[in-house]
């Protein structure tokens, strides 16, 4: 039960039909054992058993973040029936974390600091006035004296992390071993031994072990957050790490939103292009030659633009802030989408063109079948593995666009937490004296991490699922 | 050849006049002029001249398709289609919202940008198809597997992080060169060397990785096996035989980007300070210049226009079994 009153944003309802049809389609296919075969595939590999832990941490909390709701208000009073509602809009994760997120200091702190990065004027005890760093109201609050406890401090969080992420893989390693022991009928022990051998086919040491360091950057991550600023704190004084970590919601809703939203276009148009060709074919072609032309940043540029005139003309349309920086998320995915689906378009219609020409398909067309029912049942489910391709192919591109397009203030709402905006922001603070580089660190991090293992994974899926490239 | 390539050409004009119709659609119709009015000059207090005044000095008080008030042709010619629309077709882009004259100022911009994007393009070519012909060489060692890990590594960091970086490393710690700015003439060169470095080793990555399938694709062909066969030297083969085959898909995939040079590199010359056309670009973004940005569209669609027609050329020179039907 959520503290309050849920709110369905746009890209929320969207985020959880693709993360349902992703899940509907993997249960269909774990029993077709032509589909099944290439994802055994994926998940043997080591590339791909390492990228799809790392991946599926950044969905979790891109998910987590995309349970939004207004939170109920704690200071109404107990008697009254009515509840009140807070305007704000947060997620479930902002709820988790809600001690990062509240934790504000007066301006930058630099990583596990103590004290501000500026000077203040300070009352001391006696009367005086100086200029001292000030300590941190919440960062290492908890230091009677920062300077001969810090160093103590932080280690021993860090190991009681330790002790708890080892704690909760093995907790996780004996039941995975325990539910494997039952299934395959080996005896518990042997069976625990072989989740650290990669022989039997299946990479199970690498599984473990990068299962392993995952629970550990989480777990003694989240120790040393509760306590302090691990990454420094902005201009404002927000914790950078939970900016950062806000920008994954961003980062996935863009590079997984933009192809869901032009699949329609780009398979409609592709197979119907390949299908009937004559003058639908030299049309579709046309449209997309023409959209193809323009270049992609001027076009998202001017659509940006025109969006911004349409805004400030229709700002009473929108609720909140929070639904105006979702309206405008969702228009830069459609935007990225209109410049995208034209390689999707062409691979599908390339492929119909082949697949038309195809025995079963002759024979289809010879006994009358009718033309949709030949699409629906021929086409279509031999184009997929085409149209898996591209979504996991263009997320990594995607995620990276947004930083530049947000760097040229046409991405995503400056109010909204994305990398690009970080990167925005911190530019300047780079020619600082001592230079603030946590800021632009942290993005640079968060988004390297998340498009690496995007590539690796989009390559064992490509492997996997591309016959030409596959045995 | 010489009708073929008219052909090609004429292929083009309809393309043209669909970017001209949905850069028209975009900027003219989804929002009129009345809303750019409001927009540029805010949206309380301000009057109803104010906003015909706006209009009037930028050529936008006409209406969109049809002048009932003129007489003849005049009806058609004095409407913002036009004026606006029409004419950029003879290259006219009229004057910015600004005021400035577009042609000239892009004529003047575009050299700066040919300075960064020119050596850019020939260095990155040059390296990345040195670095894949290596990695062809060392096919399926560890070498092999490291190097596409690190080229998959190398295309996963933002643009945005060699630009900073580097401006910080060899600007501002090692003052080698100067972080930004540009000159014209010989002494500009030390301008331009960060640039063109960052440019060249932001893409070196995906390149180089996707010139590495090309080499490897050409190399389990028939023929390279045949070539073995007779005993010619490893170095033979990668040189005289598979890299002048693999060089015409990855000439012509350099081919298309030619023309589209001339628009320069928006962050880069943003970043450097550079004044050239990307730098225009991201101004006119930044300061709504409906005017600027409507033109590149156009110049943008015409410059990948005629690189498609470059590569269809030179696909029928290098490859002669294209036929040219």
């Amino acid at each position: 039960m959520l503290p309050g009153k849920p709110v369905f944003l746009l890209t929320d309802i969207l985020i959880f039909v693709l993360v349902l049809s992703i899940v509907s389609f993997f249960v269909y296919a774990m029993r077709k054992p032509h589909l099944r075969q290439p994802w055994g595939q994926v998940v043997r590999s080591r590339a791909g058993i390492i990228s799809m832990i790392v991946l599926s941490v950044y969905v979790a909390i891109a998910l987590l973040d995309s349970l939004h709701f207004h939170p109920m208000l704690e200071n109404h009073t107990t008697n009254s029936e009515k509840v009140q509602y807070s305007g704000e809009v947060i997620s479930v994760f902002d709820q988790l974390v809600s001690d990062i997120r509240k934790s504000t200091e007066k301006t930058y702190s630099a990583p596990f600091a103590t004290h501000l990065y500026a000077k203040e004027t300070v009352q001391m005890a006696d009367g005086t006035r100086q200029r001292v760093y000030p300590r941190l109201s919440w960062g290492a609050s908890h230091l009677e004296d920062p300077q001969t406890e810090k160093v103590t401090d932080v280690l021993s969080l860090a190991i009681t992390g330790a002790l708890k992420a080892v704690f909760v893989w093995m907790m996780v390693l004996l039941l995975l071993a325990l539910y494997l022991s039952v299934r395959s009928a080996q005896t518990f022990t042997a069976t625990f031994r072989s989740l650290f051998d990669n022989r039997s086919g299946m990479p199970w040491r690498t599984l473990s072990l990068t299962l392993g360091v995952v629970l550990l950057v989480l777990l003694v991550g989240a120790e040393w957050a509760s306590k302090y600023h691990v990454l420094g704190t902005d201009k404002v004084g927000e914790d950078v790490l939970y900016q950062a970590l806000k920008s994954i919601r961003t980062g996935v809703v863009i590079g997984t939103l933009t192809t869901l939203l032009m699949l329609p276009f780009a398979i409609t148009l592709g197979i119907m292009a390949g299908f009937f060709r004559g003058w639908i074919d030299d049309l579709i072609q046309y449209l997309y030659t023409t959209l193809n032309s323009v270049p992609g940043v001027l076009l998202i540029a001017a659509a940006v633009l025109m969006l911004n005139v349409y805004m400030s003309k229709h700002a009473e349309a929108f609720a909140s802030l929070t639904q105006r920086a979702d309206m405008r998320l969702l228009f830069l995915c459609l935007i990225l989408g209109l410049t995208s689906w034209t390689g999707l378009c062409r691979l599908l219609r390339a492929e119909t063109l082949k697949l038309r020409a195809v025995d079963y398909v002759q024979a289809a067309t010879a006994f009358g079948v009718g033309s949709m029912q030949t699409i629906f049942r021929h086409i279509l489910p031999n184009v997929m593995h085409i149209v898996l391709i591209t979504l996991v192919l263009d997320f990594s591109g995607l995620v990276l666009a947004e930083a530049v397009l947000s760097y040229i203030n046409i991405g995503v709402d400056p109010t909204m937490n994305s990398w690009g905006n970080m990167i925005n922001s911190a530019r300047l603070e780079m020619a600082r004296e001592p230079i603030v580089w946590w800021s632009l660190a942290a993005s640079l991090f968060f988004m390297f991490t998340l498009v690496l293992f995007a590539n690796l994974f989009a390559d064992v899926v490509r492997d996997a699922l591309d016959p030409r490239t596959s045995r | 050849m010489i009708a073929y390539i008219v052909r090609r050409a004429l292929y083009a004009i309809p393309i043209l006049v669909g970017v001209n119709i949905l850069t028209f659609l975009l900027f003219f119709v989804v929002n009129t002029p009345d809303d750019m009015a409001r927009m540029f000059l805010g949206q309380k207090h301000v009057t109803e001249a104010q906003v015909e005044d706006w209009k009037a000095e930028r050529g936008y008080h006409n209406p969109l398709f049809y002048n009932a008030q003129e007489q003849g042709m005049d009806s058609f010619k004095e409407t913002i289609f036009y004026t606006k629309s029409l004419r950029l077709f003879v290259f006219d882009f009229g004057r910015s919202d600004s005021g400035r004259d577009i042609s000239y100022d892009i004529s003047q911009r575009m050299w700066p940008s040919l300075a960064i994007a020119v050596p850019q393009l020939l260095i990155g070519l040059l390296l990345a198809i040195t670095f894949a012909l290596l990695i062809a060489f060392f096919r399926a060692t560890y070498i092999d597997y490291w190097a596409v890990v690190i080229c998959v590594a190398l295309m996963s960091i933002s643009s945005l992080f060699y630009i900073i970086g580097g401006q910080f490393v060899m600007g501002k710690l090692l003052r080698v060169v100067p972080i930004s700015g540009f000159e014209s003439g010989l002494f500009g060169v030390k301008f331009l060397i960060l640039p063109v470095l960052i440019g060249v080793f932001g893409g070196i990555g995906s390149s180089t990785r996707w010139y590495r399938t090309i080499f490897l694709e050409e190399m389990n062909k028939d023929y390279v096996r045949t070539v073995r066969a007779k005993g010619i030297a490893e170095q033979t083969v990668l040189f005289r035989h598979v890299l002048r085959n693999a060089l015409i898909p990855i000439l012509t995939g350099v081919v298309v980007i030619l023309p589209l040079l001339f628009m320069g590199s928006l962050i880069t010359e943003s970043f450097f300070g550079i004044p050239g056309l990307g730098s225009y670009t991201i101004d006119a973004i930044n300061r709504q210049d409906f005017a600027i940005v409507r033109s590149m569209v156009f110049l943008g669609a015409v410059l990948y226009i005629i690189g498609l027609l470059l590569t269809d050329i030179s696909y029928t020179i290098v490859d002669p079994r294209v036929r040219l039907s």
